[in-house]
């Protein structure tokens, strides 16, 4: 029999029991739907999760720091050679190396500290953190109220707007163009020859000089003119120097030398000059952050990129992706079976009809692509009408979620994606798991004796 | 006995020493127990004998739908007995036609898609299928009801459609069990009177299972007697 013969022969035959018929498409495709609805999901978080981290700028960032430090977090890096207590320290001549690298367009440290803004007699805490030139592009700065810094080296801040509110509750705005004082701690080399250095057995190697040896927090004032007001903070808050609410040019937190928490750190290793808790990179594009990073690493630092975390985040959605389709696969496990009961009704019924069949001349290879076919087109019928029905669903949610966020002041946003792979993936996967279900009674049928079929009753 | 010296070389039919045995329980059942027979080409011939006496047996035999458990059925010289299903459904498709008693029409189809069954099987294409059904229709004269479906017909009628479809492939060998069994003496009589003339101007060849003796009388040249299984007489018709 030709294929289109028995398309025909099919579709005539699913069209004899309607009702039956149809009750089993609609069960296939309400498991398609449900498995369809379950994936979509799964990519639809999947995106949501990757489109926040593209838009935080994170992308070509490569953050460095060294071994000796944060040592016990990472048995894996600790165990390589060489040991954390040999390895380098993230100092100026290491900055400076780190800068020559190729693709390599900027090299900041990342600088948070206490600080207290004297405004109208009051003082106001906050964290001050220094933010490099190329922040300006950043989504935060999209609806940035008055002007970015002029220079990494100027005595400008742009404040957080809730800050800003602790300021001046009525006009926030007003600040723009006006001076604050800020009140901050700078480190101060001790001083030469002090009396209270003590002399240790067996120090005589360490660096005896100047900052080396410890420092002095010293509280002083400087006068700051507020540039710019920003509503959120800048990387998603994802990064230290982000979760500030006073902003400083990096330069500026630099030269005036204000501490942090984490030069006690720095103080006990006994390095010679400066030298950095975390670097932060910029990279010239995404694509060349492995790169970046592997060069680092060979340096002897260790090296966290958003793609390390991008790569665990994807091992997560495949687990995500996995629980979800087989809990959506459980509602077609159902209507397998119910494709299963439907055909084997159907041979039951049949019989005679197949014995004639065979009697006039269908080879029982005929008879069992006959069932075959019926039950691949409920396969597909179902499929179709699942995609629909997922569509729906997945319209359903998104709608759903929208208005959550939006009663939450928060901007919607689509939860649940069903991309062309997935719609046609699951027609696929609906017709060969209709295949499977028709491989028994396809068989049976064509098993069928005549003689016994066409006796007379 | 019309039979040409060509004919004798090769029968149309022709069976040697064929059994067929059902096991049941314990015991066996010998439908059909040594039968030698040998049908000419263009004959008509009639099974008679009582229920039981394996006259169905034997036509299935020579359909091709069941095997023998032993000995041979030669049907143009090729052995049925050493045919795969596939070969089995070719020659069933291709050189055998059936009719039975109770016509085994597909209800849900009409007349005309009923004939054209067979010939979707032999992948005859659309435009002949549609002509050949028509002519095999117009044939046993039910060129009028083409689009009809076989429950708006009367029995006669649907053994009519039942015939037509049996032609549908021009098959050389013609097999009926009890074609009249369901129908009243007179339609039965109509449609032996088809099923002549198409033996005569096809020269189809016709193997008839019946109990009726009378009817086999009228209209089989010859007729073959079974009782258990075994071929107990012969007689020869004018």
């Amino acid at each position: 029999m030709t294929g289109y013969d028995l398309l025909e022969l099919a579709v005539r035959n699913l069209r004899q029991s309607k009702l039956r018929n149809g009750l089993t498409t609609i069960g296939i495709s309400v498991g398609v739907a449900s498995l369809v609805a379950m994936l979509s999901l799964g990519v639809g978080l999947q995106q949501m999760a990757t489109r926040r981290l593209a838009g935080s700028g994170l992308f070509d960032t490569v953050f460095v720091t060294s071994r000796q430090d944060f040592r016990g977090f990472d048995r894996e890096d600790d165990a390589k050679a060489p040991h954390p207590e040999q390895a380098p320290i993230l100092d100026e001549p290491a900055r400076e190396k780190i800068t020559k690298l190729p693709n390599v367009t900027e090299v900041e440290p990342e600088i948070r500290v206490m600080g207290e803004v004297i405004s109208g007699g009051e003082t106001h805490f906050g964290f001050v953190t220094g933010l490099p030139m190329s922040a300006r592009v950043n989504e935060a700065f999209d609806n940035l109220k008055g002007k970015f810094f002029s220079s990494n080296n100027a005595d400008e801040a742009i404040l957080l707007t809730d800050f800003a509110k602790e300021l001046d509750p009525k006009n926030p705005s007003a600040l723009i163009g006006q001076d604050i004082t800020l009140r901050y701690g700078e480190r101060q080399a001790l001083p030469q020859e002090s009396s209270d250095r003590p002399q240790l057995a067996g120090a005589e190697n360490e660096a005896n000089s100047g900052d080396d040896y410890g420092f002095s927090v010293v509280r002083k004032l400087q006068k700051l003119r507020v540039v710019g007001l920003i509503d959120s903070e800048p990387y998603g808050g994802m990064r230290t120097v982000s979760r500030g609410r006073i902003f400083l040019p990096v330069g500026t937190t630099e030269r005036l030398n204000m501490a942090q928490f984490t030069d006690m750190r720095s103080s006990l290793r006994g390095a010679s000059g400066k030298s950095y808790v975390t670097l932060t990179v910029r990279v010239k594009d995404p694509g060349k952050v492995a790169a970046v990073q592997d060069a680092i690493s060979q340096m002897g630092f260790r090296t966290f990129s958003v793609l390390d975390a991008t790569k665990s985040l994807r091992r997560f959605f495949t687990v995500l992706d996995l629980f979800l389709g087989i809990f959506g696969s459980l509602a077609l496990a159902v209507a397998t079976l119910a494709i299963i009961n439907t055909l084997v009704m159907a041979v039951l019924e049949r019989r005679r009809e197949i014995g004639v069949m065979k009697a006039i001349g269908a080879s029982d290879q005929d008879v069992r692509r006959l069932f075959f076919t019926e039950a691949g087109a409920m396969g597909f019928l179902g499929g179709v009408l699942g995609i629909l029905l997922g569509l729906a669903i997945g319209k359903g949610i998104n709608f759903g979620t929208a208005i959550y966020l939006t009663r939450r002041q928060l901007p919607a946003e689509a939860v649940w994606s069903m991309p062309l792979w997935l719609v046609g993936a699951a027609i696929v996967f609906s017709i060969v798991v209709s295949l499977l279900a028709g491989l028994y009674p396809a068989s049976r049928a064509a098993r069928l004796d005549p003689v016994q079929t066409l006796k007379y009753e | 006995m019309s039979s040409s010296p060509v004919a004798k070389i090769v029968s149309a039919v022709r069976t040697e020493n064929v059994t067929r045995y059902y096991p049941m329980g314990d015991s066996v059942i010998r439908a059909v127990d040594g039968v030698s027979l040998s049908i000419e080409p263009g004959e008509f011939v009639a099974l008679l004998g009582q229920s039981g006496s394996g006259k169905s047996t034997l036509l299935n035999l020579l359909a091709g739908l069941d095997r023998p458990s032993s000995g041979s059925v030669l049907v143009h010289g090729r052995d049925l007995a050493k045919m795969s299903s596939e070969e089995l459904a070719r020659y069933r498709r291709n050189d055998v036609g059936m009719v039975f008693q109770a016509f085994h029409l597909i209800s849900s189809m009409t007349i005309t898609e009923n004939v054209e069954l067979p010939m979707r099987f032999a992948e005859v294409d659309r435009a002949e299928r549609a002509q050949r059904s028509r002519e095999a229709l117009e044939r046993v004269g039910l060129g009028n009801r083409l689009e009809h479906r076989p429950s708006q017909l009367s029995g006669g009628e649907q053994q009519r459609v039942s015939l037509a479809r049996a032609l549908a492939n021009k098959p050389s060998l013609l097999l009926a069990d009890e074609p009249t069994g369901n129908l009243d003496s007179r339609t039965g009589e109509d449609i032996l009177d088809l099923i002549r003339d198409i033996s005569l101007s096809l020269g189809t060849t016709v193997v008839m299972v019946t109990h009726e003796r009378a009817l086999a009388e009228r209209f089989a040249q010859r007729l073959i007697f079974l009782a258990d299984g075994r071929l107990v007489s012969e007689e020869v018709r004018a």
